[in-house]
């Protein structure tokens, strides 16, 4: 009775975490050259997916139709966004519900790429509804309509969006 | 406890490691360096890298980069670069940029903040020496936000590399510091522990035992001093001591159930087996995996047996064996669950990617018997990283799957553009040159007005003015002149005062109405100046519009060939690396499960033993008190 009682003894300053002795099958080494292995397939796939979003750039929203919708938070703001709806001439392009992740990156001073498309040259319509909760806990939504002129090079806009109005900053 | 401390040393950088850098700049001028720390911000690291790597390779490439927006952030988005394939676990790569900015000419106090990364990277990779030599080049300024980060982490790496003296210098200097609180009291009682100096050591483990903060790590620092005092104090046999410090820790803390058992062994060293019975009993109705819970079930009727009551005794070590051999039951299903390879596949569950307590979850979902009696082992440092790598690869498998399938889109797409705009072009480029040449011709004419119009500036011309009527009419005069002095002929008198007279209405019509049929020339040839800049828009557009139908289909192939193939080959490295990395995951799986089959076997025979034991002691007393009635 008394040898398992002692052994169990014995366990109480091995903490309860055990990080211990899984394995004399697995060395150290082992883990490391595979740990690095593994960091080169990160470097490699990296460089895919850079040449892969140029590729894309080039093949999907050539620079003469491109045009890109960012959305920032205006400094200082603290309410909850819910989320935001963007027309284009009309048609709805993007609709985004933000997470609890997303809405701190944007508070943090992120910018949400929301949307990338292709229109004409000359003069577009577009639409911004934002919904969200005010600081006071009372759920609003606000609309905007701005101008977007589309030139030959591509068009990028950035929302800057507060409770009380939305921004828009031509780039 | 070396490995307690290694644990608790690893949890505290890869806290800093994970919340790693990137403030946003004051004004944001580069919209898409913007978006690589929103993904930053999310610990989104793979998008982060790859968009601010796109962006500073587009901006290097750019003949003036200083007319570039992302030159505004430039010193700041090559130090996040390395921040970020920090947060990605890419030590080395992140290593050699940190470096770079190290080297490069850069502000004090961004330099010292980017050794910071890389001693804390070092340490990380447990290369502790190296740490040492890093941590010691940073002199000067250091940022506010990081210099209580900077002296804990200098403490750590003093420690590991056994300079437990000065560490505990440095640490009795952070003992203010609100953020590590708990942390840093706690270490310091370790580094004087380790120094010799024990009772000094066992005061901070006490008082780290005894802060009052309420966030969940603190409590838990807090749940742990109690816990390693108590068992030095058990180890010294000072019971009833390291009971009051065991009694300190929260009932529902991570670390609750190997106090309640050690609470309870140091009632039973005391002989005081009915209060020893009150930790046990609570702590054996909890989830019989745990070990702690597993010593109770045997633990509980030991003391009921030493109170003399062998007949509860011998029914709970029944009752214990029973659970033990449905553990047994669920370890062995375990077991081949694992070699069947749904370990794996429970690991990389979307659902529970999206959860922080995930590893807890997992164990409550159904069919994964597997994830059972691995609480533990998914805690360790080693099984997270190699748990890390096996997610990270798990994403790029899938992210390359993806893109082999646009690949397969983007050749469609470019097919359908080549089999549209092919056969429209010859048409429309010979319209085109018809177009072009004729525009051609105007500008010549526009160019031989304006030149006419600046001469007459100088030297007026009227007959440069004259309307087609009256060139036709001083063409038919002259004509009928001809006529009349062909063959030396005499025009007559009265004729020939009736053709000066003419020419005199012509002449007077040009001289007198010049003023006028000048402005009037110059309005038109500005109407046509007009006419012919919208007329070259259009030909840009057009020109413009007739290349980018070209380039939507043509120079793709090479780059789609390449991509493919890279694609191709990284997915071959991925699907071997991720069975190399899976197979050390289920090892290691496997090799607790057995440790722990093992345990549970011991403690089957014990429990075997004791219940004979206890049952023949219960029917010798039965005999006895037959016996004596």
């Amino acid at each position: 009775m008394h040898n398992w009682k002692s052994g169990i003894i014995l366990t109480i300053s091995v903490l309860v975490m055990s990080a211990a002795a899984h394995g004399e099958d697995i060395s150290r080494e082992q883990m490391k050259g595979l740990d690095e292995q593994v960091q080169e397939i990160k470097s490699d796939v990296l460089a895919i997916s850079s040449e892969l979003n140029q590729l894309e750039e080039k093949l999907l929203y050539p620079s003469n139709t491109q045009v890109a919708v960012f959305v920032s938070l205006a400094g200082g703001e603290t309410y909850r966004l819910d989320s935001v709806e963007i027309r284009l001439d009309g048609k709805p392009v993007a609709h985004h519900i933000y997470t609890f992740k997303e809405l701190e990156a944007l508070q943090k001073g992120g910018v949400q790429h929301i949307y990338t498309g292709n229109i004409r040259t000359g003069a577009h319509e577009l639409q911004v509804q934002v919904m969200g909760q005010n600081p006071g806990g009372a759920d609003f939504q606000k609309s905007e309509h701005f101008k977007v002129d589309k030139d030959v090079g591509p068009k990028i806009v950035e929302l800057s969006l507060a409770a009380r109005n939305i921004t828009l900053k031509d780039r | 406890m070396k490995k307690l401390f290694i644990l608790l040393a690893i949890f505290i950088v890869s806290a800093g490691l994970s919340s790693a850098g990137a403030a946003p700049p004051k004004e944001l001028r580069d919209l898409y360096f913007g978006e690589a720390l929103y993904d930053a911000y999310q610990a989104d690291w793979f998008d982060a890298i790859a968009r601010l790597d796109t962006e500073l390779m587009q901006h290097y490439d750019v003949d003036e980069p200083e007319r570039d927006t992302l030159h505004y952030h430039i010193n700041q988005a090559e130090f996040d670069v390395g921040d970020f394939e920090l947060g990605y676990r890419m030590h080395r790569r992140a290593g050699r940029a940190i470096k770079a900015v190290i080297e490069d000419n850069v502000d004090e106090p961004v330099r010292n903040e980017a050794i910071f990364r890389l001693a804390q990277l070092y340490f990380f990779k447990d290369e502790p020496v190296e740490a040492q030599a890093a941590v010691d080049r940073i002199t000067g300024k250091v940022p506010p936000k990081i210099q209580d980060d900077l002296d804990s982490l200098r403490a750590q790496i003093r420690m590991a590399n056994r300079r437990y003296a000065e560490a505990a210098e440095i640490l009795s200097g952070l003992q203010k510091a609100k953020d590590l609180e708990g942390f840093s009291s706690y270490n310091l009682g370790i580094a004087l522990i380790k120094e010799g100096k024990e009772a000094e050591g066992r005061e901070y483990l006490d008082r780290t035992g005894r802060i009052t903060g309420q966030d969940e790590l603190t409590l838990a620092i807090k749940d742990k001093a109690n816990l390693v005092l108590g068992s030095k104090l058990m180890k010294d046999k000072n019971f009833e001591g390291a009971k009051k410090i065991l009694d300190r820790v929260r009932l529902n803390g991570p670390f609750s159930n190997r106090a309640l058992l050690d609470s309870g062994w140091a009632d039973a060293f005391q002989g005081r087996f009915e209060r020893a019975l009150v930790p046990w009993s609570v702590l054996a109705t909890r989830e019989v995996t745990d070990p702690s819970v597993q010593e109770a079930l045997l633990a509980v009727p030991y003391a009921y047996g030493r109170l003399n009551t062998y007949s509860r005794a011998a029914v709970l070590y029944g009752s214990a064996l029973e659970k033990f051999a449905a553990e047994f039951d669920k370890i062995d299903a375990s077991i081949q669950s694992i070699r069947d390879g749904h370990f794996l596949k429970a690991l990389v569950r979307e659902e529970l990617q999206q959860d922080p307590d995930w590893v807890v979850k997992l164990r409550k979902l159904p069919q994964t018997p597997e994830t059972y009696y691995l609480l533990d082992l998914m805690a360790s440092h080693d099984f997270q990283e190699s748990l890390k790598n096996y997610l990270d690869l798990e994403q790029l498998r899938r992210k390359l799957e993806t893109w082999d399938r646009n690949l397969d889109a983007f050749e469609d797409i470019i097919a359908r553009r080549r089999a549209y705009y092919e056969p429209l072009l010859p048409g429309i480029d010979r319209d085109f040159r018809r177009l072009d040449s004729l525009m051609r011709l105007r500008l010549e004419q526009r160019d031989r007005i304006e030149q006419r119009l600046k001469a007459m500036l100088v030297v007026p011309r009227p007959d440069f003015l004259a309307t087609a009527n009256e060139r036709i009419l001083a063409e038919r005069i002259t004509l009928m002149e001809r006529k009349m002095t062909a063959g030396g002929k005499t025009v007559p008198a009265g004729v020939e005062a009736r053709i000066q007279r003419l020419r005199g209405v012509l002449h007077w019509n040009l001289y007198t109405e010049y003023d006028r049929r000048y402005t009037e020339a110059y309005k038109h040839h500005r109407d046509l100046i007009r006419e012919v800049d919208r007329m070259k828009k259009q030909y840009a557009a057009f020109v413009r519009t007739r290349q980018a139908a070209t380039q939507s289909y043509e120079g793709y192939d090479g780059v789609i060939h390449r991509q493919r193939v890279l694609i191709q080959k990284a997915r071959e490295k991925v699907g071997k690396l991720m069975e190399r990395q899976g197979q050390i995951l289920e090892t290691m799986a496997l090799n607790e499960l057995t440790q722990r089959r093992e345990r549970l076997a011991e403690f089957q025979v014990k429990a075997r033993f004791s219940m004979a034991d206890s049952y023949d002691r219960a029917t010798r007393t039965q005999i006895q008190e037959r016996m004596k009635k």
